[in-house]
């Protein structure tokens, strides 16, 4: 069974189509990236997979059970947008409320503080933390109970490099023990290394859900290749290949996936001009820009 | 209920660090002792004893203190977390609304009765230490004193109705002081004026009696007052009690505050975050 199945989603707020018949799954274990600009629609989807906000049309089901019902709030963990607590509470206390409301013992907050990095700071007041340590503080709320389907609304937002290497290690964790994630993110390159699949919307259409290597060929965007020539020789490397100088010594040239071995076989053939070569596959900007300019599949 | 009583322990934590436990206990001693204090005059009541007579005067201040008390603790409850943000986290959490207004519910509910308890408890202190006979009084003041959690009780709920209604906490804390001011001075000043035109007529002795009942803070008076001649008589409402059962001022004070926290859970369910 899927972890979490949308279909034919639709969500109308007066005068807006936040989402427009947006269908996908995620499986356990699996880790989703749902991109897409400011006004996507993605924090929308979210609210209406945790049963905040009614859906217009569509149907959501979370391993079966109904967005809002008890078995699904029981199933599923969420960390919204701008996370934030009661600036009066430790976050000691804060965790144990979090934890008493899914029936555990508050005495668990400490240790799930130390696993976010938080437990210097567990006994200070939420109102002096950083915003990172807020996000961290929404990170180890959402671990408890070992949910089955975590949603997080842009999680690592706030959060320094180092940080956001330590949150997908706990994230890796949890979608090794099968716990299905869906995560939104701006931070492309992040998302790149740490996803399974990739969720493109777009003005609240879904424009590509599929692994970043399919993406990458069913769009067929241009490779770059990227030639450093010898001193003094680029204009002719250049004129040769046919190809843009981009500088003293760097002569670009773009080619379809097809053409790729026979374009390297030609920089090959003019060896003693060239220093090096490089492959640039498009990136994941790239990729972006195409599904989201793209009038769906 | 494991659920409610986190809810509460948060939320009494907050009360504390808010200082709302110490304003509230605050303004409940300040006032009972001004109260006590005043109090000494002569009252000209024969026979009544020294607490007695200070009940009747903790009942009119009850009236217009508690209700606002709990106001002020109440209206931030919805709008404050809908401000600040906090609510959208929890409501994904396994727990009903229900549930969570009565977490509120119990922790301010305790703060105000800390602050009847040592209020009163100053008030009765100072009249047994100048009149030994005074503890004669003291029936009246343990009913004074519960009926006042529940009369804070019916005003929590209020409050936390309106707050869900207003959704910011500005609105809420206006909405709250415009509704005590309605239900507390402006009332009781209309029925005044209606019963002076009416004469005596047929809405001074069916209906008026009726509306007293309605409004939770008359019910809390006239039971206090009905249930105790002396304290009656020093207030000089002995009339307007006498006509109403104490059983029927009773069963008001004890029903609006269930029916203030259904108002506010159907208040909050409606807030969609
Ligand atoms: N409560 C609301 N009322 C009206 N419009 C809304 C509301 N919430 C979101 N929207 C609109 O829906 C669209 C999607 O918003 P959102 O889901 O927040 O996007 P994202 O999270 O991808 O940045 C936006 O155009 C936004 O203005
Ligand atoms: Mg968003």
């Amino acid at each position: 069974m899927t972890s979490l199945t949308i279909s034919h989603l639709t969500k109308r707020f007066e005068g807006v189509t936040a989402l427009d018949d947006v269908g996908f799954d995620v499986a356990p274990g699996e880790r989703v990236a749902l991109l897409g600009h400011n006004g996507a629609g993605k924090s929308t989807l979210m609210k209406i997979v945790l049963g905040l906000i009614p859906a217009s049309s569509g149907s959501v089901a979370l391993m079966g059970a109904a967005p809002g019902s008890r078995a699904a709030r029981s199933l599923a963990a969420y960390l919204p947008e701008n996370v934030a607590f009661h600036p009066a509470l430790t976050g000691l206390e804060q965790l144990g409320f979090y934890l008493r409301m899914r029936g555990e013992p508050a005495r668990g907050a400490m240790p799930l503080l130390e696993k976010v990095g938080l437990g210097h700071a567990a006994r200070r007041r939420i109102g002096t933390y950083s915003k990172g340590m807020r996000q961290r503080v929404g990170l180890a709320q959402a671990l408890i109970g070992r949910p089955r389907l975590m949603v997080l609304d842009e999680p690592t937002s706030g959060l320094d490099p180092v940080s956001r290497r330590e949150f997908y290690a706990i994230l890796d964790e949890l979608a090794g023990e099968g716990a299905a994630i869906l995560l939104s993110s701006h931070a492309l390159t992040e998302v790149e290394a740490r996803t399974d699949r990739i969720v493109i919307l777009s003005q609240g259409r879904l424009r590509a859900n599929d692994t970043l290597a399919n993406l990458r060929r069913k769009a067929a965007l241009p490779i770059r290749l990227q030639v450093t020539a010898r001193p003094d020789t680029a204009d002719s490397v250049a004129g040769q290949l046919a190809g843009a100088r981009r500088n003293g010594v760097m002569v670009d040239l773009m080619c379809r996936h097809h053409e790729k071995l026979a374009r390297l076989g030609q920089i090959a053939g003019l060896q003693p001009l060239i220093e090096d070569v490089e492959v640039l596959p498009p990136s994941l900007e790239d990729l972006y820009s195409h599904y989201s300019r793209s009038e769906g599949q | 209920m494991t659920r409610i009583l986190a809810a509460a322990a948060a939320e009494a934590r907050i009360a504390l660090r808010n200082r709302w436990v110490a304003i509230a206990v605050a303004m409940m001693a300040l006032f009972s002792m001004v109260l006590s204090a005043t109090g000494s005059a002569p009252t000209g009541i024969l026979g009544a004893d020294r607490l007695s007579v200070t009940v009747a005067s903790l009942t009119s201040l009850a009236v217009y203190l508690v209700p606002l008390v709990a106001l002020l603790m109440a209206f931030d409850a919805v709008a404050g977390e809908v401000e600040r943000g906090t609510l959208p986290l929890v409501l994904t959490y396994p727990v009903s609304r229900a549930e969570l207004i009565l977490g509120k519910f119990l922790a301010h509910l305790g703060v105000l009765a800390l602050a009847v308890a040592v209020g009163y408890g100053i008030a009765a202190a100072a009249a047994i230490w100048t009149d030994p006979r005074a503890q004669a009084g003291l029936p009246a003041l343990w009913r004074l004193g519960w009926s006042s959690v529940l009369l804070g009780a019916t005003f929590l709920g209020i409050g936390y109705a309106l707050s869900a209604l207003a959704r910011r906490p500005g609105a809420a804390a206006g909405l709250a002081i415009g509704l005590w001011l309605v239900l507390i001075v402006l009332y009781d000043l209309g029925l005044l004026a209606a019963v002076v035109t009416d004469g005596g007529g047929r809405f001074t002795t069916q209906v008026f009696p009726w509306l007293l009942l309605a409004n939770p803070a008359d019910a809390f008076r006239l039971y206090n007052l009905a249930a105790s001649e002396a304290t009656a008589a020093a207030a000089g409402l002995g009339g307007a009690a006498s006509t109403i059962p104490t059983t029927l001022a009773l069963a008001s004070v004890a029903l609006w505050p269930l029916f203030s926290l259904v108002l506010a859970t159907l208040a909050f369910r409606r807030v969609t975050p």
